[in-house]
């Protein structure tokens, strides 16, 4: 053994080393466990000087690093800088396109939907004079503008054609002292005349201190000057103090916020109805109006539907006995005889007897109440506008010429609206219902 | 047999004088060793094929007086290895012992201060150093690694090319009685 040990002494160790190696794999291996004293030791060992040579990597290579890195900072800051000026330069001309693509794609979207004929034009250049608001547009005598025209743009008016050229038109714009249109308000109906001021402003004057003008509320055209049609928006009101005899109401154009480029030249202008104030803006989330009850009235009826009121219901009652006894209104010399209106019925179909009027029925929880019946009244007494919102059934038919002034001609009826809730109908006649439509009229867009 | 390589196989130079390495170098050589293994290759990828301990282990076994010695400074640093990767503690251990074994014998035979003597031992232990790992982890721990001899081959040519002055520079810090 000695013999084996001493000649082979080497290898004996190398067996043991190794078998011992052997064993503590196999045990690792076997029990999955690893030998947390050795490895702590050998980590214990090295990251301490591996955390060493890191924090001198970091302060000597590191650095030399940064300072090779920050030699090329100069030129590439002056480049990076050269590029965002080019990068500037160039958005701000694709945002000068897209706002220019936004622009005619309002415009000829507003020439689809408009009644009114007009002809597109660009703004290209100012008219001289120190206090004049005029520019000049490209579209002249040549493309049917004539002097008089109005200028507008789907905002609002922006001026009037004071000379057309053949290849160009003078326009003055509604800021110049020189101008004037009529106008009127949209929820209180006050009717003025807009006159510009040299400035950003403009001045809607003639109207009475006892009107009533409401901060922010909208101008329309009023078709008054025969230049603007009807229901064009002018502006909105920025303050509106009393003055000596008139109001001092002044209005912020919206036709004109944000300059003037491209407009539209109103060729053959078609007067339109000015929209509500709820549906221009309403501030609060409004139901959609309600359907009609019962079956759908036949073509041809007068039956107005649920949106109609007492005064439309009656105004067709005396129109048909108008026609029954072949009576036209306002026509006939004084004291001619007038048509029987003791045989006019009620609202609720019942025929007064012998001029008596029938008692309105006792109102009951749960029941419909009763209309009580007109009382005639002459035949040149001025029938009460009922608000627009109430009297105008929703209709896609496009907007008559002055479709509001034909109330005039129809026989008169006061109405005690207080106590005529809706009733039915009375009866059916092929007249058709004296209804005001209310056609798509253009809402301010983006200055309301 | 010609006297150059009868030369190689019979003379044992390295015995005539007894050069060591201080107490201080044979722990701070390997501890470089292993962490240039693990922070070199961290900035340049290219050097991870450097076996920096394996080199240090032949030729401290090339230059010890014999093979115990070796065989557990083989052992020393594969187990250090082993504690700084993820295998089982051992398998590095057992390369390095059977490497240092076999280098400390294969210097009792040949001039290992020949530079071609040199750069095949080099090689050859980074061949076998290799081959063996690869045995040992499907052996023992069922492991299925490729063994790709091409790339082992240029690896081990390249090892023993940082060999060649590795080894002049460890020569220089060891102290001649």
């Amino acid at each position: 053994m000695d013999f084996f040990l001493s000649r082979y002494r080497h290898l004996t160790v190398l067996l043991i080393v190794i078998t011992a190696q052997l064993v503590l794999i196999a045990y690792q291996v076997k029990t999955n466990n690893d030998i947390p004293l050795i490895r702590v030791w050998a980590v214990t060992a090295v990251t301490p000087a591996e955390q060493g040579l890191e924090l001198v990597r970091r302060y000597t290579w590191g650095f030399v690093e940064d300072y090779f890195v920050l030699l090329g900072v100069r030129s590439e800051n002056e480049k990076l800088q050269h590029e965002n000026g080019q990068l500037k330069i160039e958005n701000n001309y694709l945002r000068s396109e897209l706002s220019t693509a936004d622009r005619a794609r309002a415009l000829s979207l507003f020439q689809t939907h408009s009644p009114s004929k007009t002809v597109a034009a660009r703004v290209i250049g100012n008219g001289t004079g120190a206090d004049s608001k005029v520019v000049f547009v490209d579209r002249g005598s040549t493309s049917g503008v004539e002097s008089g025209m109005a200028v507008v743009t789907p905002d609002g008016i922006v001026g009037k054609v004071v000379d057309a050229y053949p290849t160009a038109s003078l326009v003055m714009l509604i800021t110049d002292p020189t101008f004037a249109a009529g106008v009127v308000s949209q929820k209180n109906h006050v009717r003025g005349t807009l006159k510009g001021q040299g400035h950003a402003e403009c001045l809607v004057d003639y109207v009475q201190n006892e009107e009533h003008v409401d901060i922010g509320e909208w101008f329309y055209t009023s078709g008054d000057d025969r230049i603007f049609p009807k229901g064009f928006p002018v502006g909105q009101v920025t303050a509106a103090p009393n003055g000596k005899t008139f109001k001092q109401i002044y209005v912020s154009p919206s036709g004109m916020q944000g300059g003037v480029e491209e407009v539209l030249i109103v060729l053959q202008g078609v007067h339109q109805e000015i929209p509500d104030a709820q549906a221009v803006s309403p501030g609060y989330a409004i139901l959609p109006p309600p359907p009609q009850t019962g079956a759908p009235a036949p073509e041809g009826s007068a039956d107005p539907g649920v949106l109609s009121t007492d005064a439309d219901r009656l105004r067709t009652i005396y129109k048909n006995v108008g026609i029954e006894e072949k009576h036209t209104y306002g026509e006939g010399p004084p004291g001619s005889k007038p048509p029987d209106f003791t045989k006019i019925p009620s609202l609720n179909g019942v025929v007064p007897q012998n001029g008596v009027r029938p008692q309105p029925a006792t109102q009951s929880p749960g029941r419909q109440p009763s209309a009580a019946v007109p009382r005639p009244v002459p035949a040149n007494t001025v029938a009460p506008t009922a608000p627009a919102a109430a009297t105008t059934p929703k209709s896609k038919t496009p907007p008559p010429v002055q479709a509001d002034d034909d109330a005039d001609d129809d026989p008169p009826s006061v109405i005690d609206t207080a106590t005529q809730p809706s009733a039915p109908p009375l009866h059916k006649t092929s007249t058709p219902a004296v209804a005001r439509p209310k056609p798509p009229a253009p809402a301010p867009t983006s200055n309301q | 047999m010609t006297e150059y390589t009868e030369r190689l196989l019979t003379e044992a130079p390295r015995k005539e004088t007894a050069s060591r390495f201080r107490f201080v170098w044979l722990l701070l050589i390997p501890m470089v060793a292993v962490l240039s293994q693990v922070y070199v290759p961290r900035f340049v990828p290219f050097l991870s094929y450097l076996e920096l301990p394996l080199l240090i282990t032949v030729h401290f076994a090339l230059s010890s007086g014999g093979p115990i010695p070796a065989l557990f400074y083989g052992m020393f640093i594969g187990l250090v290895q082993d504690s700084l990767s993820h295998q089982p503690i051992g398998m590095y251990g057992i390369v390095k012992t059977l490497v240092g074994y076999f280098a400390a014998s294969v210097s009792m035979r040949f001039d290992v201060q020949n530079p071609v003597v040199t750069f095949i031992l080099a090689f050859f232990f980074y061949f076998f150093h290799q081959f063996f790992y690869w045995v040992l982890s499907r052996a023992l721990l069922g492991e299925i690694l490729t063994f790709d001899v091409q790339q082992t081959v240029i690896f081990g040519l390249l090892n023993a090319a940082v060999a060649l002055p590795l080894f002049r520079v460890l020569d220089k810090l060891k102290v001649t009685s």
